[in-house]
């Protein structure tokens, strides 16, 4: 219900949503919360493992009740919190964990069985037969179980993640938040200040107090003009910061468009992760809960929330109240709510001698609630006088303050514990728990808003003058300095069930269960209870269920302990924290200047690293990826092909020392390759494993350039700079990646010089230009490279041209080589062609071979020092028994000898302990007419024309084959040097 | 004989606005990279001088003389763009023409820092990175340079290869915070 | 985590690749014993407190930094180039 003349929110501004199907009306500022509140509905939620009926029962994000999901399909937003959801015109918002629905819901019948579910029952129960778990157990208590629904489809909706840096950030937009800003601002930093809500002052927006002799909320108002005026701050409201990271890094939520009824393409919400020199921690407080029998019907809200509703909304839950507390601060409550006319039926105070600072109101000192009347709302409570009279109050809403906890979360996100205050009787950030981080105002447990005030003005100009800037600290203005006491009640003795986790159904008989049962650390009660998990993590009944706990287990308060606060904060969505990463923004895509050709020609596209590569181009009446491979291996045995080979790592080398570098980073020996010639080298690992192999050619005394494969680029380049650093900072060394620079393209097959002498200004022939040489030359007129080359084992080049000419250039080979019997060819026919030759890729060189295993022990040069020349020659690195290198060919010409296929001895069971060897790569020669495939065999060197099984036990194969050398086509290399 | 056709990185891309943004292709004439041979920082500086006009920039920066730029491109290595290189050049430097390496886009607008903190996780803002600053960062997953030309625009070279996704990241954070910056 | 590049500034861990621990730099003499280059290989300390790493960046500059570093605390103690600072 609304109160006349009360609240600060828009009453010209009627907006109207729904709820659970119904159409309620509410005022601009509302939130969803205040807005149900004013329109009479208490029961908000049912609880996650009983299904009680719930209502609001705080104001800020640490609700633990009032979830609901907002929207409907792909948008749908569960477990939003109703106290955060400000309302727009068409909210549609439904109540969560409930069937059929929320009034009438069939699983509250869990309540009724609660007593044979508490603590530990599904541990207990859930034990034996063991098969019945995963059959049944599991997929039962799934069903129940759960917060909420996602739509469990892509989302449709966008987040985003951004950056941002200050010197100072301030983090709460309280008085001590404003108070800092504005300190370290005048300084002269530069400040962020993050507040959670979508304004800024803090408690002061629900508070009925003044500030230098004005309305505090006023002031928090014109403080925030005056901030937004100032050019080196930034003000981020609806920014939660969630976390505290190393180094002055912290994570932000900002909730972007939640609010609004027309988003257009702004992102929900936006991750940020902020960079601060320094952080001012104006985290405020939050009020907990006392436990009592049935402390949880709706209409039981925090006595300070009761209090905001008020004073911010001009909302109260009902017509008669009376609120209970263990502290000075709940009077406030009953103050203000008399004030404003509502009828306070009592004022319970736990303390014998509370004095009472609500004015006129019935005042109960030293007396407790004993327990809360009613089922789906509250209608009244059961007061236990000092006398031991019990006695009972008609009422509607009940304000309870259990006291307040200082908001100690993100000073513990870097291992800090906070300490256990007596006086206070809550914990405490410890000083410099989070290096750079001061913690000021309620948040260090100085209450009072004078104190608010001055904490945060001095914290904010110490931030600023840490950094070495210089100022005076502003005027701190008058307020409230109000002493803040607290008289210890955690739990009401007595029968029933008394609720401290509201979220995850914990009651006091729970922990003492726990501790029974000897969980009697803090972390093994919460995981055996599931006390403080899920979205509210326990934030209004922590203290108490460690209170309980300490009882319990005969120990105070600080040596039982709090449970580990972690990041977040508050509930980050996946989709937050991965903003941008999904779809197209997932990785970046390479593409070649020849892509766009290439997809016109019908070209089905492979993934190869980060490079978009054509696995084959299909031609008319070729039905299968298979007729298109046959068909381009033969053009290029037979006529000519033209691959794009653009994507592999080409690496410029210069200076007087590279011969000497590339020695030292090589196996085999590069200082004695002569200008204009090209050589095949193999890199090794430290480990004296092959990283990596390529050719690098030498275009002139100076100048070289090396090739990687296109997988390990990266890598090689990293590799490079590390030796060069650590080894060889004196070398004349410089090198680049010119991967980008050139189009590459290999011109392959015996019509491939005929092809390329098409192109070139001069051309070529076998004595200016044999095998393995290189040269600069003009290709169409462009200055360009050639190198003669050959991974198919053909006569073929491989022609350079700068980028920009790459998509031309391709059109020009592929229509000329078409035009010549030839043609483009993919991947799946380069890999035919290769594994006819035997030449090996990352199939083969995965990281574990050594050039050894892979027939290349005589490249390891004997005569000077290079990477891994020490390890490589580790006596278990070169037993004949390992496995070696080999070819293999199928004996029944069509059967498949796969990749990842085992090979056997044919008498021998196919078990692992039988094992010798493995295929890494196979296809269909249709050179040869059979199945070839390369494989690493023990001892297989002196195993050619043995015969041996091949069993893939997951595609159910076996495949009869013979040994053979792994260079199936051409040993002798007569058609490359043709 | 044929002649090859040149064709653009962002070719068919660009451009695009958004709110107050426009990103747009650059084309930045020859692009060639530099690095000072083992102790000859001081020889290439004075040859930059002698050449072009500008010094060698120190990290972080660029330096600048008519259409020529040299920016600071990582630990002992500078690209020059705008001019054909100078034969002394090569006395004191090894050299690699990349002129066809790199899509360079433009952004300009007012707080262009704004979109870029989208994807970049270095301060852009002209107080942290004011004219002619160069920095070596990430956009999103690439390893780009990007240069602050002036106030109003922000450079960027990625690798040509990734053209459609530098293309596509940036444009994507244009659209977001163009819809913040607008009124709801 | 924020890593302070001698070249580059103080910048995002995520510009930065992570190889291992600083011992990889006292690569031993090619003639050493073959137990030197096994310790060498796959020897490393593992402290609770200061240590000593490799850390390249990646994304920036290409420098190649030993960091020091408290793993207990995940305070940086400090940067420095791989190479000898002079080498530039």
């Amino acid at each position: 219900m609304r109160i006349e003349g009360k609240g600060r929110i828009d009453r010209g501004n009627k907006i109207s949503f729904r709820f659970d199907g119904r159409d309620h009306h509410g005022f601009a500022a509302d939130t969803l919360a205040s807005a149900l509140m004013a329109e009479g509905v208490r029961l908000m939620g049912r609880s996650f493992k009983y299904h009680r009926p719930r209502g609001v029962l705080t104001l800020g994000s640490e609700e633990p009740n009032a979830l609901v999901t907002v929207g409907r399909g792909l948008a749908a937003d569960p477990n939003t919190r109703a106290t955060m959801q400000e309302i727009y015109e068409g909210l549609e918002a439904r109540s969560q964990n409930r069937w059929p629905s929320l009034d009438f819901d069939l699983m509250g019948v869990n309540d009724l069985a609660a007593p044979f579910l508490g603590a530990g029952f599904y541990y207990k129960t859930f034990m034996w037969p063991k098969a019945f778990w995963e059959k049944l157990y599991e997929p039962v208590i799934r069903r129940a179980a759960g917060l909420g629904a996602l739509s469990g489809k892509a989302d449709g909706e966008r987040c985003d993640k951004a950056f941002a840096f200050c010197d100072v950030l301030v983090i709460g937009g309280g008085p001590a938040g404003l108070m800092a800003a504005l300190s370290a601002a005048q300084a002269g930093a530069d400040v962020i200040l993050c507040e959670e809500e979508n304004g800024l002052g803090g408690r002061l927006r629900y508070e009925d107090e003044e500030i230098g002799g004005g309305r505090a909320h006023l002031w928090a108002d014109d403080m925030a003009e005056r901030l937004a005026a100032m050019e080196n701050v930034r003000i981020m409201t609806r920014t939660a910061v969630t976390g505290a990271f190393d180094q002055g890094t912290f994570g932000a939520l900002q909730r972007v468009s939640h609010h609004l009824a027309k988003p257009g393409k702004r992102p929900r919400e936006t991750f940020w992760r902020i960079a601060a020199k320094r952080a001012v921690l104006c985290a405020g407080a939050l009020e907990r809960h006392i436990a009592f029998r049935d402390n949880d019907r709706p209409g039981v809200m925090m006595a300070g929330a009761l209090r905001g509703y008020l004073n911010r909304f001009g909302t109260v839950p009902g017509r008669n109240v009376a609120v209970f507390g263990n502290n000075s601060d709940a009077h406030r409550t009953a103050r203000d709510l008399a004030q404003a006319g509502v009828n306070v039926v009592a004022l319970i105070d736990s303390r014998h001698d509370a004095e009472n600072l609500a004015g006129d109101v019935p005042f109960y000192p030293g007396a407790q609630v004993v327990r809360g009347l009613g089922r789906k709302g509250l209608d009244g409570i059961v007061l236990r006088l000092p006398n031991g009279r019990e006695e009972r109050f008609a009422v509607q809403a009940l304000g309870v303050s259990g006291g307040w906890n200082p908001s100690v979360h993100l000073t513990c996100h870097m291992n800090g514990r906070p300490v256990w205050d007596e006086r206070l009787l809550a914990f405490v950030p410890k000083d410099g728990a989070v290096p750079g981080m001061r913690v000021a105002g309620a948040a260090r447990g100085r209450f009072s808003t004078a104190e608010c005030l001055k904490e945060g003005a001095d914290a904010g100009l110490e931030a600023a003058k840490a950094l070495g800037f210089s100022g005076d600290l502003p005027r701190v203005p008058d307020a409230e300095a109000g002493r803040y006491r607290i008289g210890r009640l955690m739990a009401v003795a007595g029968k029933g069930r008394a609720w401290l986790d509201f979220q995850n159904d914990v009651t006091v008989k729970d922990v003492k269960q726990a501790a029974a049962e000897n969980f009697r650390s803090v972390e093994h009660m919460k995981r055996y209870t599931t006390q403080g998990m899920a979205t509210d993590q326990g934030k209004s009944s922590n203290v108490l269920a460690l209170a309980v706990l300490a009882d319990a287990t005969g120990r105070e308060i600080p040596e039982t302990g709090t449970t580990t606060f972690r990041p977040p904060y508050t509930p980050v969505a996946i989709a937050a924290l991965g903003a941008g990463a999904e779809g197209k923004g997932f990785a970046p895509e390479r593409l070649t200047t020849s892509d766009e050709s290439t997809r016109a020609r019908g070209a089905p596209m492979i993934e190869a690293g980060l490079w978009y590569r054509p696995s084959y181009f299909p031609r008319a009446g070729e039905e299968t990826w298979r007729d298109s491979c046959d068909r381009e291996v033969r053009m290029v045995r037979e006529n000519v092909g033209v691959c794009d080979v653009s994507t592999l790592g080409k690496i410029a080398l210069q200076g007087r020392d590279v011969g000497a570098f590339l020695d030292f980073v090589y196996a085999n020996t590069f200082s004695t390759l002569k200008p204009g010639r090209v050589r095949y080298g193999i890199m090794l690992r430290e480990d004296g494993h092959v990283m990596d192999d390529g050719t690098t050619a030498r275009l002139s005394e100076t100048s070289w350039v090396l090739t990687t494969t296109t997988a390990a680029a990266g890598q090689v380049v990293r590799h490079l700079d590390w030796v060069r650093q650590a080894f060889c900072p004196n070398m004349d060394v410089r090198f680049v990646s010119e991967t980008e620079q050139w189009a590459q393209f290999a011109v392959a097959g015996p019509k491939a010089r005929e092809l390329v002498n098409d192109l070139l200004d001069t051309p070529i022939d076998g004595e200016v230009f044999p095998f393995m040489a290189c040269a600069e030359r003009q290709i169409c007129g462009v200055k360009g490279r050639l190198f003669r080359i050959s991974f198919s084992g053909e006569h073929a080049y491989e022609v350079a041209v700068p980028a920009r000419y790459g998509a031309s250039l391709f059109g020009l080979l592929a229509d000329r080589a078409e035009a010549m019997g030839g043609g483009a060819y993919g991947m799946e026919a380069l890999n035919v062609l290769r594994i006819e030759k035997g030449h090996i890729t990352h199939a083969e060189i995965h990281g574990r071979t050594t050039a050894f295993d892979i027939g290349f022990q005589r490249m390891l040069s004997g005569k000077k020092e290079f990477i891994g020349k020490a390890l490589a020659a580790r006596p278990g690195l070169l037993e004949e028994s390992r496995e070696q290198l080999v070819g293999l060919r199928a004996l029944k010409p069509e059967q498949p000898l796969p990749a990842g296929g085992h090979l056997f001895e044919t008498d021998a069971e196919p078990i692992r302990e039988n094992d010798l060897g493995y295929i890494t790569s196979t296809c269909f020669s249709p050179t040869l007419g059979e199945t070839r495939a390369l494989a690493f065999l023990r001892n297989g060197r002196a195993r050619h024309g043995d015969r041996i099984r091949m069993v893939d036990h997951l595609r159910d194969q076996v495949t009869w084959c013979e040994v053979t050398d792994p260079v199936a086509f051409d040993p002798e290399g007569g058609r490359l040097r043709d | 004989m044929t002649d090859l056709i040149a064709k653009t990185p962002c070719a068919g891309l660009l451009p695009v606005s958004h709110g107050g943004w426009s990103l747009s292709e650059v084309d930045c004439g020859p692009i060639t990279w530099l690095a000072p041979f083992h102790g000859q920082a001081e020889a290439l500086d004075a040859a930059l001088q002698t050449a072009h006009g500008l010094g060698l920039p120190r990290p972080g920066n660029s330096t600048r003389a008519g259409a020529a730029r040299c920016l600071w491109f990582g630990k002992e290595q500078v690209m020059l763009t705008g001019v054909e290189p100078g034969d002394a050049l090569a006395q004191c430097a090894a050299m690699s023409d990349q002129s066809d390496g790199w899509a360079v886009v433009r952004l300009e607008g007012a707080d262009g820092a704004d979109v870029l903190a989208r994807l970049v996780p270095i301060d852009l803002r002209p107080s942290a990175f004011p004219d002619g600053a160069v920095a070596r960062t990430l956009c999103q997953h690439m390893t780009v340079t990007i240069l602050r030309e002036n106030v109003d625009a922000l450079v960027i070279f990625a690798f040509r290869s990734m053209a459609k996704t530098l293309v596509h990241d940036v444009e994507t954070a244009m659209v977001s915070v163009a819809a913040q910056h607008a009124a709801p | 985590m924020r890593i302070t590049c001698p070249i580059c500034g103080e910048r995002d861990r995520r510009e930065f690749y992570y190889q291992g621990a600083a011992s990889m730099l006292d690569r031993p003499d090619p003639d050493a014993d073959g137990q030197v280059w096994s310790d060498y290989l796959h020897l490393r300390d593992n402290p609770a407190g200061l240590t000593r790493e490799l850390w390249y960046h990646e994304a920036g500059c290409g420098a190649w930094l030993i960091v020091e570093r408290n793993t207990v605390t995940h305070e940086i103690i400090g940067t420095e180039l791989v190479e000898a600072a002079d080498a530039d």
